[in-house]
């Protein structure tokens, strides 16, 4: 018995040190770190505004329309307002966008994917549901929601986040199901666990690598749809400087001053990529048999 | 003394597309305080079943107990209510499973899982479960118990994970462990170990315990009486030596003859002779047997085999057995 004690103890890997551990880290995952750094970078940019960009609704009517400068990096649009202030706080939208839709979607999806997967009483019925939300068009919904109330930021949010819980259901239904017959769970329930502790303990653990991935997936998706929306004047107030919005007031003007639109544009488009670099990253890190499968 | 647990006419169907499957039809047994009891047969005859159902763990979607009575302390377990099983199961009923790979969950550490039973049938608080679960690592013989207390499933081997579950099962002091097929999925060695150490917490414990396996070897080694299952039908029941001294059912006969044996001289060229098989295969049990279920593979099989199920009678002492050629079966063995 001492014997083996000591063998297992001299056969454990010295723990590096956390330099060591993280140029490992970076080494093996370039994907999520060049993401990481983008988001972190974009998120910085839009906490920190207020410090280095000028105001973004203040209009100069003399320098109406004014190409990328070294005054006005990004240019002025028709009001002249600096394009590029605009753009910084628009960051703002998006991300707050991007981040409440994937939490609030991850946790209703979270739960009803759950109940879907483990009870399968209601089970048929949800799913069902849940196809016929999918099926509606989100870009429509999301503009009769708006219709029918004040436009907002949090009804943008929630016409978001409706369309986009059926697509969480179904992961962590798949998972669920999946892992409610391994003998694990089986050996609980003989055991005598009560079902809201084998859900939460035994469940719910397994099923939260898919669902981080399909939460980043379902964030990028959040702020393309956002953009569109505010583009189609059925997003966010038009005088809240949204990416979306400052390329629907650009779309006039667009083909004296381009950068009104571009610009914005390659914003959104990096964002995104960064947005999914991570999510690829975490698919290829927590669930590399879902990764094969997608 | 009175049995702990008695199961009586147990009937087990799943409803399928294809019909009803009458996967335990008809079974009874009882288990006395501190007895082993093995349970064997061939794959589909309906030995998990009968396992699952002591403990009500048929997926209600598939199957149910639709006959028969499971007393357990004198207590009928098939209308208990749902709440009242999960609190039976775990504290007074245990169970293993075949798979020691899987049956751990990989999320959580081995000590935070033996402790979690003790939390919920003990009710100690969480510290004193934590001791409790270093003692039953101990009591498996897993080295250095402090340190395995905090390591995940993954990084133990197949031996050590199965100690892992035994001491799950047992934390909660059970009156009966169901393993089901304990050691199937070990090697021969570590097989040997862990029946050691479920014989040996026997002892110690004065848990009951049924022991399901195809094999023969392992009964003989750990029963002290064995029930032989075939097509969800018990064909015969006997104390160890009585049954492999003298089988009385044609099935056990011929599965002991497919049992290779050290005892049986070769011939000159050191050959040993042919392992006989079971001619025939198991009847699908979607349709209902009339007579004896084993008739169509019986070599002493009469008339009244394919005509009439054989009661269960009493051969010898306290070996019962359900054939009506037994007399010529114990003839032929002699």
């Amino acid at each position: 018995m001492a014997l083996i004690a000591t063998t297992a103890d001299d056969t454990l890997p010295p723990i590096a040190s956390p330099v060591i551990r993280f140029a490992t880290f970076v080494r093996r995952n370039p994907t999520i770190l060049v993401g990481a750094a983008l988001l972190v970078a974009l998120i910085a940019m839009a906490l920190a505004a207020p410090w280095f960009a000028d105001d973004p609704f203040r209009q100069m009517p003399i320098n109406r329309l004014r190409p990328p400068s070294e005054r006005f990096w990004f240019g002025t649009d028709q009001f002249g307002r600096d394009v590029f202030s605009r753009t910084v706080y628009g960051a703002r939208v998006s991300l707050i966008v991007g981040l409440a839709v994937s939490g609030l979607a991850s946790l209703i999806g979270l739960a009803i994917g759950l109940a879907c997967g483990y009870f399968k009483g209601i089970d048929g019925v949800i799913m069902h549901v849940m196809d016929g939300i999918m099926a509606i068009p989100s870009i429509l919904l999301a503009i009769a929601l708006i219709t029918l109330t004040r436009p907002g930021l949090g009804i943008v949010i929630a016409a978001i986040v409706i369309p986009e819980v059926p697509r969480i259901v179904r992961v962590v239904r798949a998972v669920v199901l999946a892992i409610r017959s391994q003998p694990y769970v089986e050996s609980a329930v003989a055991g005598g666990t009560r079902t809201g502790k084998l859900l939460a303990r035994h469940i719910l653990p397994n099923t939260l690598g898919p669902l981080i991935v399909q939460a980043t997936y379902v964030c990028a998706s959040a702020m393309l749809i956002e953009a569109g929306l505010s583009f189609l004047g059925a997003g966010v107030p038009p005088e809240i400087p949204s990416w979306g919005n400052i390329i629907a007031q650009g779309r006039t003007f667009f083909q004296i001053a381009p950068w009104t639109i571009f610009i914005p544009g390659a914003f959104l488009a990096v964002t995104v990529l960064a947005v999914n670099m991570v999510g690829d990253g975490l698919r290829d890190r927590l669930d590399p048999r879902l990764a094969r499968r997608m | 003394m009175s049995p702990l647990l008695e199961v009586r006419d147990l009937q087990t169907h799943f409803f399928t597309r294809d019909g009803v499957v009458r996967a335990v039809d008809g079974v009874s047994f009882e288990l006395t305080r501190g007895e082993t009891l093995g349970i064997v047969g061939e794959s589909g005859c309906g030995k998990s079943v009968t396992a699952l159902s002591i403990l009500r763990l048929i997926a209600p979607e598939t199957g149910r107990i639709v006959g028969g009575s499971i007393r357990f302390g004198g207590r009928e377990l098939t209308t208990l209510s749902n709440e009242e099983m999960r609190e039976l199961r775990g504290r007074n009923i245990a169970m293993i499973f075949q798979e020691p790979m899987t049956s751990l969950n990989p999320v959580l550490n081995i000590g935070t899982q033996i402790a979690e039973s003790v939390v919920r049938h003990l009710r100690l608080p969480w510290r004193a479960a934590r001791e409790r679960a270093r003692e039953m690592l101990e009591l498996v013989r897993i080295a250095d118990p402090k340190q395995r207390l905090g390591e995940y499933p993954h990084q133990l081997s197949g031996g050590m994970r199965q100690r892992v579950m035994i001491a799950i099962a047992l934390c909660c002091n059970p009156q009966v462990l169901i393993a089901d097929e304990p050691t199937t999925a070990l090697d021969v060695t570590i097989q040997a170990q862990i029946l050691d150490l479920m014989l040996d917490l026997k002892e110690k414990l004065g848990t009951a315990i049924i022991l399901i396996t195809h094999d023969l070897g392992i009964v003989a080694e750990t029963c002290e009486r064995v029930f032989v299952m075939y097509a969800g039908r018990m064909v015969e029941q006997a104390p160890i030596a009585s049954l492999f001294a003298q089988p009385r059912h044609p099935y056990t006969r011929g599965l002991l003859r497919a049992l290779p044996r050290a005892d049986t001289g070769s011939d000159p060229i050191g050959a040993r002779p042919r392992l006989t098989e079971i001619p025939g295969i198991v009847p699908a049990l979607t349709q209902p047997i009339h007579g004896c279920a084993f008739a169509p593979r019986c070599s002493f099989a009469a008339e009244r085999c394919r005509a009439s199920p054989p009661p269960l009678m009493e051969a010898a002492a306290s070996h019962l057995v359900s054939c009506w050629e037994t007399a010529r079966v114990a003839e032929a063995v002699a």
